[in-house]
């Protein structure tokens, strides 16, 4: 099917079931251990054996020996496979560095060596016994100063780095108001619970894989290419992901180490990535230094606005495009964006929670606080003023739906926005309390998804696709979807997912999987409806799914019944045709919190957070809401205290593992109040749905800044604002 | 009855014949004679009851609780997060306590009770933290979540047994189930995916419950 005129009435519109508060349908195998992540695939007819990885300890250089005899020896070793012994692999379409082989050392931490033996405990041991002889290379570490030799780069699927509308020096240069400001974002760590982890079998040629991915065709292709082995050969199952955020879409070390080490101890061998290992091993968010510009009329009409970012990548890699949202979040005649690329010899930067868009708002929804205040505006009418309905670099193109004005002062009424004070004037007891807010935008992409529903003779529906659930729902809202189109109850319909045996999907990532692949099972379920009315003769124009039958004029037939013994099969993939190129798509909200900061300490504690978010029709409002606390939850952690620190001199990430890299804890996190508009977007899908997954983090942390800058009238500008960058401007206190 | 998503290991999974499997076997009988070959000294005895069924196991004494449970018995529901003690997704109870069972090497456990996640409750037959965790969404990817319900069953335990926390204000008073003491206690289990806020209220429901 393919969706290419905006959507009309159609059976999801019933709202029987979808867009109802259910509950997960796989919370009771979650809640008692009985979900099984990929490390716990566990045949009692098979002897795993453990591969334990061996890392770089360079960042940079050539590996020239590796001395294997000790930890060969060493008790219980079946196997060392060494990144020499496999030699340099052609990379992976979606992967920067090598993964595993070849003598070329990249990053710190790069895989060189598996060491498989019969337990665990001999493989770690054994991993410490080699030793490498490397050829250390000179790396660039610093950001800072690699930018003076940052380039220009590519364009990348249809994104210019640059762009320019109307004259934007000459309009900032005479603007009444100004804004020139720069901010940092740190290098940042998905840091999902569920390492990576890979169990890897091979008979013959034939390779089965249990991972950890998001994207189950892309680790397919990828690893084949890796390997140098054929697509087909290779069967990739990952029904349960314990976290991604976008550290699982691209192929990983951990699967492809699994295979080599499997096929050289001849048995099934289980990897997991130590956790101290994985941070430098991955991916991670680069940081960014931010340049913005703003100029303004004395009524508070941008009349200029200039975003530039500078980020860092290994060769052959991208920018952190936290730029792309200032082309489309606010008016204004002239306009400029620029990104820059540094060349950098840190692990490999790539796609977190809202890549773009994260770095990107918390930088400009700082900026944007900054200029208000410059005009002596409220920054809720500030935006609201400068609001628009057309895309502001192409103004002939519509936003397909937009209520940024609806979430901001819905927002600002709930949240009772009005009590703020003015910077550093609020106190009670040992905190001085602040409000702030920002908005939160994020582009609603979606992306080719297929699915298969069977019926079979008990009216049961069975849905089969690759798709993945990374926490986000995706099992509760894809059977909400078929039951939603084929007439049956939650409990009549199975869900089926992370397997390479069913229909390509959408795959979790950039928040377009519910829209996605929910209108995937849309699309195949429209098949099965279809074979249904044809296998009863009825007329498929005219007929009813509800109630676990199926009704054309006055006959009704179970669905059970229409099966028969050999049961329907509807099967198709959502294609998708120019509405996103006609429309700007996007999903909108508003970020309000409350914090409260130690008078002495400086210490920042937040108080009360709300996000009110306009993303079109929400599939299911508890699924929703929870990816919404949880990007605050996370955005809470950017804006106070995560921070990747580089090692400038060896080139790595030092505190990588979960007490160095402080993620947000209980104690960090009030109660959270989430508020969806109430709107459907039909040019965005059959579902009228929209991304939500990401549109949580997005501004939140921007959010938690102005906090603390009306709570103090301290301005931080690089992230993560921790004590030591308040407490020598703290206010005086009696 | 459906199966509403994957849930047992299936031979129609693996691509792997019953004649490989068979190869895989030997190969993994060679491997076992070499270890008990050369090896004994480093392994010890064990025997203690999880979830109210005795174990005796013959272990690496390197092996800790945590692999002892997953690898050995195959009880996969507690989770290995950082191995370091920082996340706590391994979190069990050993003799009415809470513990990291990374942290705690197997054989240090002989003769203890050991209460896992799989001990709380079963699929149609949930614990009333798990129903709570369900029912107030409480989680999201699941893989921390083994280890908050067994620390918000044993959060619950402790402050009903008055041992106080960082953040109790009166020590002479009793401890009270307050947001504040929920939070600082769950606070040694990381949730990544955020799902803090839900989790405050699946346990504050369950205390209420109990009051």
């Amino acid at each position: 099917m393919k969706f290419e005129k905006p959507a009309t009435t159609n059976p999801i519109d019933n709202l029987t079931v979808v867009g109802k508060p259910i509950h997960r349908i796989d919370g009771e195998l979650k809640t008692t251990g009985r979900a099984k992540y990929a490390y716990e695939w566990h045949d009692p007819d098979i002897d795993y054996a453990y591969g334990y990885p061996l890392g770089s300890s360079i960042a940079k250089g050539r590996i020239r020996s590796m001395d294997t005899a000790a930890a060969k020896k060493s008790p219980g070793v079946i196997s060392v496979v060494t990144a020499l012994d496999v030699g340099k692999r052609d990379l992976g379409s979606k992967n920067t560095a090598n993964l595993f082989g070849g003598d070329e050392v990249q990053h710190y931490h790069q895989a060189i060596a598996i060491v498989v033996a019969a337990t665990f405990e001999q493989a770690r041991a054994a991993s410490a016994l080699i030793k490498v002889d490397y050829a250390v290379g000179e790396g660039v570490f610093d950001l800072s100063t690699a930018t003076k030799d940052a380039k220009k780069p590519k364009a990348e699927g249809g994104t210019e780095p640059d762009s320019s509308v109307g004259d934007f020096e000459g309009a900032f240069a005479n603007a009444a108001v100004k804004l020139d400001a720069t901010y940092t974002t740190p290098d940042q760590s998905h840091a999902m619970m569920e390492p990576f982890a890979s169990i890897a079998a091979w008979n013959g040629d034939e390779l089965t894989v249990w991972t950890s991915s998001q994207m189950i065709d892309w680790w397919r292709t990828d690893l084949a290419t890796t390997l140098g082995i054929d697509k087909e050969k290779i069967h990739l199952m990952s029904p349960f992901i314990g976290g991604g955020f976008g550290g699982k879409l691209f192929l990983r070390s951990d699967a492809v180490m699994a295979a080599f080490a499997a096929k050289a101890a001849g048995r099934p061998v289980k990897v997991a990535l130590p956790r101290p290992f994985l941070v430098n091993n991955a991916t991670h968010r680069p940081a960014t230094i931010q340049r913005i510009r703003i100029g303004a009329t004395r009524d508070g009409k941008i009349t200029a606005i200039g975003h530039e970012s500078w980020s860092g990548d290994l060769p052959g890699g991208q920018p952190e495009t936290a730029v792309m949202q200032t082309r489309l979040l606010y008016a204004g005649e002239n306009r400029m964006t620029a990104m820059r690329l540094a060349t950098l010899d840190l692990p490999e930067g790539n796609s977190m929670r809202a890549p773009g868009e994260a770095p990107g708002l918390m930088a400009l929804e700082i900026a944007i606080d900054e200029i208000a205040v410059k005009l002596g505006m409220d920054p809720v009418e500030f935006r609201i003023l400068n609001d628009t309905q057309v895309d502001p670099e192409k103004p002939g193109r519509n936003f397909s739906h937009r209520n940024l004005v609806g979430c901001l002062t819905l927002g600002a009424e709930k949240f009772g926005w009005n009590a703020r004070g003015k910077p550093g004037t609020k106190r009670e007891g040992g905190q001085f309390i602040g409000l702030g807010m920002a908005a939160a935008f994020r582009n609603n992409l979606v992306m080719p998804s297929g699915a298969r529903v069977k019926l079979d003779a008990r009216g049961d529906i069975t849905v089969e696709t690759d798709m993945t659930d990374i926490g986000t729902g995706s099992y509760t809202i894809l059977a909400q979807t078929a039951a939603e189109m084929m007439g049956v109850p939650m409990e009549k319909v199975g869900v089926h997912l992370g397997d390479s045996r069913f229909p390509v999907s959408s795959g979790s990532g950039g928040q377009f999987g519910a829209n996605s692949s929910t209108s995937g099972v849309y699309a195949a379920c429209v098949k099965l409806r279809e074979a249904v009315a044809q296998k009863l003769g009825f007329n498929s124009q005219d007929i009813e799914f509800a109630n676990g039958e199926v009704r054309s004029d006055n006959r009704v037939v179970p669905l059970s019944q229409a099966a028969g013994p050999e049961g329907l099969v509807g099967e198709d993939t959502m294609q998708w045709g120019d509405l996103e190129k006609t429309y700007q798509q996007s999903t909108f909200g508003a970020h309000f919190v409350e914090v409260g900061v130690d008078v002495a300490t400086g210490e920042v504690r937040l108080k009360r957070m709300l996000a009110v978010c306009a993303a079109g029709r929400i599939l299911n409002p508890i699924t929703a809401r929870s990816q919404v606390i949880g990007a605050m939850t996370m955005g809470a952690g950017l804006a106070l205290s995560e921070e990747l620190s580089v090692d400038k001199r060896r080139g790595f990430f030092v505190n990588h593992d979960l007490a160095g890299y402080e993620v947000a804890v209980h104690a960090d996190i009030p109660h959270q109040d989430v508020i969806f508009m109430d709107e459907t977007d039909p040019i965005s899908s059959p579902m009228k749905a929209k991304g939500v997954g990401e549109l949580g983090l997005c501004g939140v942390s921007a959010a938690i800044a102005n906090a603390v800058y009306n709570a103090t009238g301290i301005r931080v500008r690089d992230y993560p604002v921790t004590l030591d960058k308040l407490i020598h401007e703290l206010p005086e206190v009696a | 009855m459906i199966e509403i998503c994957p849930f047992e290991i299936s031979r129609r999974d693996l691509l792997v014949s019953s004649a490989a499997t068979a190869a895989f076997a030997s190969v993994a009988g060679n491997a076992h004679a070499q270890i008990s070959g050369n090896e004994m000294q480093q392994s010890s005895n064990v025997s203690f009851k999880v979830n109210g069924e005795e174990h005796a196991l013959e272990l690496d004494n390197r092996t800790t609780l945590l692999d002892a449970l997953r690898e050995h018995l195959h009880l996969t529901g507690t989770k290995k997060g950082c191995d370091h003690g920082q996340c706590g997704a391994c979190t069990v109870m050993v003799d009415g306590r809470r513990i990291n069972s990374c942290l705690t090497l197997a054989v240090m456990h002989d003769g203890d009770e050991i209460t896992t996640i799989e001990g709380y409750g079963r699929p149609g037959n949930l614990h009333p933290m798990q129903v709570a965790f369900v029912k107030h969404d409480g989680f999201q990817c699941g893989y921390c979540t083994p280890g908050q319900i067994c620390s918000s069953i044993a959060v619950l335990q402790e402050i009903e047994a008055n041992i106080p926390s960082h953040v109790t204000g009166d020590l002479t008073e009793k401890a009270s189930v307050t947001s504040a003491e929920i939070r600082e206690r769950m606070s040694g289990n990381i949730c990544r995916c955020g799902a803090y806020s839900n989790i405050v209220e699946a346990i504050t429901e369950v205390a209420g419950s109990k009051a």
